[in-house]
This record gives C-alpha cells, sequence and structure tokens, in this order.
C-alpha cells in the first residue's frame, strides 16, 4: 500500500525542474511528507527515494543528519513548539521558559502531550533575539513571552485550528 | 556627515514589500543601471567598492566573484545564504521579511555581474515569514519580466530564482555545507579546494553570498562604489593584511539591554556606542561584563574592550576570532560567565555536524566539562583541560574542514583568558546548585 498520496507525489515532482539532479529533491520531498503526516515513515522514504531514483539508504542517510524529521515512531503532535535556548534568549529567561513550559505541559522536550496537540522542543537560535525569549509555533516565531503569555498563544492556537 | 541608512531605509513603509511599492521608492533602478554595463564592468565597480562579505568571513565579495572561471559554458549558480542561525543574529530576516524586493535586486545584478542562470535561495526553515515573504516577491519578478527568460527584455539575460528550504541545521550556513544539503545530502563542509567559485553545487561554477552582502550589491550599483567607500573605516596602515571595513552594517543588538533591535550603520561604530546610543543601555541600571562581538563564535570582549571599534579587523585587535555578523549580545555584571560559556559550548556540540573527530568530540566534552562545573564538580585542572581541547580543534591548529571548531573554541579561549578569575572562583566555591543538565 503506497503511503505517498498522488498530491503528495504532485507536489514532489513539481519541485524537479528547479535541479539538475533528483537527489536535490529530497529536502523538499521529506518537507512534503512531513507537512503531510507529521512524521516521514520508512515507506514513505522508500518511496521517495524510488521516485528519485536514489537508493532508501541515501534519503535515511539524508533524513536522519537533519534532526528535524520525525519517524514514524514519533510522529509530531498537531503543533510543534520549539522554545529557544540560545544565548539571547537564555539571557531573558528563555531556559526558564523551557523549563516552565515543559512543567506545565507535562512533557520533556521532544516529547508529545498525551492529548497529541502539542509536541515541545528545545531549539537553537531562532534568528528573532530582539524578541527574547522567543518561541516558534510551527515555522512562526513569537515573543517575549513569559510562561503564562506562552500558554496563552498556544491555547488560542489551538482554537483557531 | 551624517549617516543615511540605505539597506534599512525602506523599513515600516506600508507595502513595500510589494513590487509596486518598492518600484516607487527608487527600487530596480539599480538593476537597470547595472543591465547597461557589461558583466564585467559590474563585477570591477564591486571589487572597487571594497565590499566585504557580510555572513561572518568578510572576505572580499567582488574578488571572490572573478575567481569564477573565465568563459565557462555554464551553468553557473548563485546561491543565497539565507541560513542565518548564529546566535544573536538577525539582520537578514529583518531584510527579507521587510524589503525583500531590494534583496532580489542584488540577487538579480549579482546573478548577471557572474553569468548565473540559476539562483537558489537556501532560507533557514525558522525563518518562514520570510519564505512567504520572498516568494511573493519572487513571484512578483517574474510576472514584471524581471526574473525568467530575457529579464528586462535583454536576450542575452535569463535567470531563475527558487527558494529552497532547510531544516534546522546551523551547520548549512558554510557554504560548502550549504552546497551539499542544497544537493539533498548531509550538510557536511566539503574539503577545499576546489572552491565553489571553480566547483560547487552540481559540480559546476558556484557563487556563495550572504543575503546582506546582495543587498549592499543593490546600493552599490545604485550611488557608486565611491559611495559605499565613504562609509566606513580605511585599511589599518599597521596591518597588511587588513583590507578596510566599507559601508553601512547592520548591527544585531541582544541580551541585556533595554531596547534590543537591529540598526543600520557605519563600519566601525564600538560596542559601547551601540549599547548606550541605540540599544538603550544595559538593563536594569547594571553594567556590562562581557559582549559578544558579532556571535557567539566570535568570543567575548571584557569591560574595558568596549570602545573596540566593531569593524573587520577590530575585534581581532583583542584576541576575538573577528566581526563575524556583527551580532552583538550584552552580557550584565550579575551573570556567571559559566552559564554563559556551557550555553555557547552546548551550541556548538548540538550543531556540529559530526564529519571531523576534534569538533564532533572537542564540543562535546568541552560541554561535559562545563557541566560538571556547573554541578559544583569542577577541578582548576579542568580550566586546562578545556582550554587544551580549544586549542586543539578548528581550522587555526589545521584539525578540521570548516571554521564550526574556531568558532565552538573562541568563547572558551576569550572567557578562559578574560574571565579566568571568575572560573577559579567558581570552582573554588563548589559552584552553585543548578537542576539542569
Amino acid at each position: 500500500m503506497a503511503i505517498l498520496t498522488e498530491a503528495m507525489r504532485e507536489k514532489i515532482r513539481a519541485y524537479l525542474p528547479r535541479y539538475p539532479s533528483k537527489q536535490a529533491v529530497v529536502l523538499p520531498a521529506l518537507h512534503v511528507v512531513q507537512d503531510e503526516l507529521r512524521c516521514v515513515p520508512l515507506e514513505a522514504v522508500r518511496e521517495i527515494a524510488e521516485m528519485l531514483d536514489l537508493h532508501p539508504a541515501q534519503v535515511q542517510d539524508t533524513l536522519s543528519f537533519y534532526g528535524f524529521f520525525r519517524d514514524e515512531k514519533h510522529p509530531l503532535g498537531r503543533k510543534r513548539v520549539w522554545v529557544c535556548r540560545s544565548l539571547s534568549c537564555m539571557l531573558r529567561g528563555g531556559e526558564d521558559l523551557l523549563r516552565d513550559l515543559s512543567a506545565r505541559l507535562g512533557v520533556k522536550p521532544g516529547e508529545t502531550t498525551p492529548d497529541g496537540q502539542i509536541t515541545l522542543e528545545f531549539a537553537e537560535c531562532l534568528g528573532q533575539c530582539e524578541d527574547a525569549p522567543c518561541l516558534m509555533i510551527e515555522d512562526e516565531v513569537h515573543g517575549p513571552l513569559t510562561t503564562e503569555q506562552a500558554l496563552e498563544l498556544l491555547k488560542r492556537t489551538e482554537e483557531a485550528s | 556627515m551624517s549617516f543615511e541608512p540605505v539597506l534599512l531605509r525602506n523599513r515600516g513603509v506600508p507595502d513595500v514589500q510589494r513590487l509596486e511599492v518598492y518600484r516607487q521608492r527608487g527600487g530596480y533602478r539599480a538593476l537597470e543601471k547595472a543591465l547597461q554595463m557589461s558583466p564585467a564592468e559590474v563585477v570591477q565597480v564591486v571589487k572597487d567598492s571594497g565590499l566585504r562579505g557580510r555572513g561572518g568571513a568578510g572576505f572580499p565579495c567582488g574578488v571572490k566573484w572573478t575567481f569564477l572561471p573565465k568563459d565557462h559554458p555554464g551553468p553557473i549558480y548563485l546561491c543565497v545564504n539565507a541560513d542565518e542561525s548564529e546566535p544573536g543574529t538577525f539582520n537578514n530576516r529583518i531584510l527579507m521579511e521587510e524589503d525583500p524586493h531590494q534583496v532580489l535586486e542584488g540577487i538579480i545584478i549579482s546573478a548577471y555581474a557572474t553569468r548565473a542562470t540559476t539562483a537558489y535561495i537556501y532560507l533557514r526553515y525558522e525563518y518562514g515569514r520570510c519564505y512567504r515573504t520572498m516568494q511573493r516577491a519572487v513571484d512578483e519578478a517574474y510576472g514584471a519580466g524581471l526574473l525568467g527568460r530575457n529579464v528586462l527584455g535583454r536576450s542575452d539575460f535569463h535567470l531563475d530564482v527558487y527558494l529552497h528550504r532547510g531544516a534546522g541545521a546551523y551547520i548549512c550556513g558554510e557554504e560548502t555545507g550549504l552546497i551539499e544539503s542544497l544537493e539533498g545530502k548531509r550538510a557536511w563542509p566539503r574539503i577545499k579546494p576546489p572552491f565553489p567559485a571553480v566547483e560547487g553545487a552540481f559540480r559546476k561554477p558556484t557563487i556563495v553570498n550572504n543575503v546582506e552582502t546582495l543587498a549592499c550589491v543593490t546600493h552599490i550599483l545604485d550611488r557608486g562604489a565611491d559611495w559605499f567607500k565613504s562609509i566606513g573605516v580605511p585599511p589599518d596602515p599597521n596591518n597588511p593584511r587588513d583590507l578596510g571595513s566599507y559601508g553601512p552594517k547592520l548591527y544585531c543588538i541582544s541580551g541585556h539591554v533595554n531596547h534590543p533591535c537591529c540598526v543600520e550603520l557605519p563600519l566601525g561604530v564600538t560596542a559601547r556606542q551601540l549599547i548606550e546610543e541605540h540599544g538603550g543601555g544595559v538593563w536594569k541600571g547594571r553594567k556590562a561584563k562581557a559582549v559578544v562581538p558579532g556571535g557567539i563564535s566570535m568570543g567575548f570582549l571584557s569591560e574595558s574592550e568596549l570602545d573596540t571599534p566593531l569593524d573587520f579587523n577590530g575585534p581581532t585587535k583583542v584576541g576575538c576570532l573577528g566581526l563575524g555578523t556583527a551580532a552583538v549580545i550584552v552580557i550584565d555584571d550579575q551573570t556567571s560567565m559559566v552559564d554563559v560559556l556551557y550555553n555557547a559550548c552546548r551550541f556548538f556540540s548540538h550543531e556540529s555536524c559530526g564529519q571531523c573527530t576534534p569538533c564532533r568530540e572537542g564540543t562535546e566534552w568541552m560541554t561535559k566539562i562545563l557541566a560538571r562545573i556547573r554541578r559544583g564538580q569542577g577541578e582548576l585542572s579542568d580550566l586546562d583541560q578545556l582550554l587544551e581541547i580549544a586549542n586543539g580543534i578548528g581550522i587555526t591548529p589545521g584539525t578540521t574542514i570548516c571554521g564550526l571548531a574556531d568558532g565552538a573554541a573562541w568563547p572558551v579561549k576569550n572567557a578562559l583568558t578574560k574571565f579566568r578569575a571568575e572560573f577559579e572562583e567558581y570552582i573554588r566555591h563548589h559552584g552553585r546548585h543548578h537542576d539542569q543538565r
């Protein structure tokens, strides 16, 4: 049973004309799959490899280098929340924010809440140091935030989706 | 002479992200000027301007372009380094979010000069807003004939621009790591030579330039090399290797200041000026203990070194690695340098790509030793051990392929030289209790 839908395949194929090599489509393809499935299952690795004329190990090699991608045993929750722990944020309470959110959500960084809503992660510098301490929900950064403001923001984001 | 910002001149102008508004404000005038010149003439103007790369290494941009092989049949690629990940650095994000066409105009001019026919903007994943803003700008530019076949009706100039999103790895900002990642592989930096200009992306000649560098190209073509050279600092006569620090620079100010911000100023302002005149002073009425001059990989200025000019030459005079990204992080006098250094080491340990053993192991061990010190189990000999590791990893001692390890080592070297007494004091008092790793 194929795991890549025709819509996903279509999106992946659309990247091919941009590059002189099919292998260059590995990262875009992994993004397409994880955006849809909240993880990249092994079967998807095989199918991406087949689409791009690669060995599955080549796709797996790239996937495993970037801590960004999740395998099927560790799928993401509905929202992925990254709390910055690098220096500019740390100096303004970033590590406290991460620790407090971890306690309030009842998960360690890297884990997903039991209701499947939120995956909490630590991030290295998110590049929004003027708003420290900051966090990122999916790919948008917000800050500066207290723990209470962050929880409120997460609640609003949950309700909106 | 009062300084007139150019890189941030459109900041806050409503809808300037739209092509029409950007054009009303003089946008794409520089491109039209460039297209009246030959590519070689454009390269010469950029060379004459003395523009040095804004991404961290400060290599002269025009000189880099001349490394491309002459009369190459193509394709030649331009890679835009938008993987901005150095802690404390956010100037490229502001450029892309607030004035995407300025960046795109620089890309088009630079592609024309280098005869590149495809430009890839390698954008860190975390910059989602930049991704959407830049993609809209690219789409508009295609619609207006600024991209695609026959740019502005020129039958000899074709250019495609694609955004390529990363996946959260600092090492992708190293230019050959970026190229490997673009090619769909793990971002392991390549051994050089060959340099990318000879053999880069897809084994073709490739130029990798930082976003701010390309934005500067726009204004150099618009206002001329002499204008650019009238700003900043000429070469230090006492340093035959200094090539001067010309032009405006975006400085990021973060950490313990009242108003963290990004400001455009002539190269050569001092850390003290940035803190006092632009960052609103150190927060809570405190004093600065240490200041990172240009992203944490550059090391630390001590309080007595705050009048160091932040140009390409200044920070090295006081033992820092360089100007880096000109991202200034202020650390107040209530903060433990042990905590700061641990934070820096943990970053590099997390971001080491693992290819070279000295970096992979060295960054990890430095982090572990600092964690031990923070747990109250440090010994004074740990400090020499830290220095020994720091002195052994990187391009400087010749043990690694890229400069990540140099960047990891420098904060350690600077901290243990300039703040050694504090570390010794910390260890003697068995540290303080910390519940985190």
